[in-house]
């Protein structure tokens, strides 16, 4: 027994060494697989108001183009009332008849105050939390096209996956055949994303837009992605080699919106006890 | 708490500021980061003993990554590096051996043994970080990352050697 302490007093060192590189491993992992852990990240109080501070100031460099995005924005959306307005006064639909799916997504817009592009997990702060009815799991859009998923949320502060981060999939659709596949960063480029699992008899096209399927209930069906860039069919590969050009460029965000499905809880209840738990 | 301890101490302060606020904001050419918090554990004296090394770069990693979002990632590289760092300082003993109290920097030791001791380490680290974060996979990439952050970084840990005042005993 003497000997077992002295053996492990000599090399306290190594042990401790040991230690800490298992307990580091292991948050790594914690971190990775479960939303739960709130307190280490930039949705920290103290840590959120020190980078809001630092993005305040970095703020007034890019003004302009917020600006300039915002308005066009503005237009695109004034167009787009009108023209729905005149549909449903031509079909007689102004009378919607369940509230539920009236108001099925609800919007918290927010600001950005930490974000990175150029790492292999890419992370975004924002300033809403729980006090904004914000919940893990929502989907992050800007006026662009999708931004991510909330993965931690504190009272005023949330964590967003970026779609910029290697471990992030959302189910993707090309508009224009309907075939849809999965998205997914390869963690080089950060304008460039890729589709992957779309089949040999598919024939996408340079400029095709990808949106969001809707097939899982984190994004609404329809968000915008990005176009096509270029494509590659492998001898033998079972699925095209598809990448997206992103249409948000993810350095320059500033402003997102938080998507809050009403009708997710329902859905995913739904699916769970019919198709199974799913990861 | 000694005259050098609390100078630590506040440096502990001042790397991580830098970091989070400046130095996370610049990106060379999408793959040059300079994790210049290194620096702070490379540069205590030549005699701390591998378990304060270890506690040090444990907290200084855990608070980087904590700005970082990356739970664990810089605290195993910085643990890594804290622990190889007293090796790496036996094997490469000049002539004569260290002063006693002696501050690993360029004044007190010139800057080719300085180049020789840091740059490994600085190596090993930025690998262990590039390629625990992508899990295994994009092990060129992150080859590439490695070499140009190292570059990035060895280079502002050298200028501020001349730029900043450096001690030369405890």
């Amino acid at each position: 027994m003497e000997r077992l302490l002295n053996f492990v007093y000599n090399y306290r060192a190594f042990f401790t060494f040991l230690l800490l590189e298992f307990f580091c491993a292991w948050l790594i992992v914690a971190n990775n697989q479960y939303q739960s852990t709130k307190y280490f990240n930039t949705s920290n109080r103290l840590i959120a108001q020190i980078n809001a501070t630092s993005q305040g100031i970095r703020e007034y460099f890019s003004l302009r183009d917020i600006n300039e995005v915002l308005a066009q924005e503005n237009t695109m959306l004034r167009t787009k009332l009108v023209q729905q307005e005149q549909a449903l006064y031509l079909y007689n639909l102004n009378k919607v008849r369940d509230s539920a799916l009236f108001r099925q997504y609800d919007y918290v817009s927010a600001k950005v105050i930490n974000n990175t592009t150029k790492y292999y997990k890419n992370f975004i702060t924002i300033d809403r939390g729980a006090d904004a009815g914000l919940q893990v799991g929502m989907a992050v859009i800007s006026s662009l096209g999708a931004v991510g998923k909330v993965k931690s949320v504190n009272d005023h502060y949330a964590v967003i996956i970026s779609l910029l981060n290697i471990e992030n999939q959302v189910s993707g659709l090309i508009k224009r055949t309907g075939h849809f596949g999965t998205i997914q960063w390869d963690g080089t480029n950060p304008s460039i994303i890729n589709l992957k699992y779309i089949p040999r008899h598919v024939n996408p096209t340079v400029g095709d837009s990808i949106v969001t399927s809707g097939y899982n209930a984190v994004f609404p069906a329809g968000v915008f992605i990005g176009r096509i860039k270029e494509f590659k069919l492998k001898e033998e590969a079972l699925f095209y080699d598809i990448k997206v050009e992103l249409s948000q460029d993810f350095g320059k965000l500033s402003f997102v919106e938080i998507i809050k499905n009403k009708t997710m809880k329902e859905r995913n209840l739904l699916e769970q006890t019919t198709i199974g738990e799913q990861k | 708490m000694t005259r050098t301890g609390i100078l630590q101490f506040v440096s502990f302060f001042i790397y991580v500021l830098v970091q989070a606020l400046l130095l996370k904001n610049i990106v060379l050419f999408n793959t040059g980061f300079c994790f210049l918090y290194v620096a702070f554990v490379l540069l205590l004296p030549i005699e701390t003993s591998a378990l304060i090394l270890m506690a040090a770069g444990f907290i200084m990693g855990f608070t980087i990554d904590i700005f970082y979002d990356s739970l664990g990632l810089h605290a195993l590289s910085m643990v890594c590096i804290a622990y190889v760092r007293n090796y790496w300082l036996g094997i490469i003993t000049p002539q004569g051996g260290y002063d006693a109290g002696a501050f690993p920097n360029v004044n007190t030791q010139g800057l080719q043994w300085f180049l020789v001791y840091t740059m490994p380490l600085v190596f090993i680290h930025h690998l262990t970080l590039f390629l625990v974060e992508a899990a295994g996979s994009l092990f060129w990439y992150s080859m590439l990352k490695t070499i140009n952050s190292m570059l990035f970084t060895m280079t502002v840990i050298v200028l501020l050697q001349y730029l900043v005042p450096q001690r030369s005993r405890a």
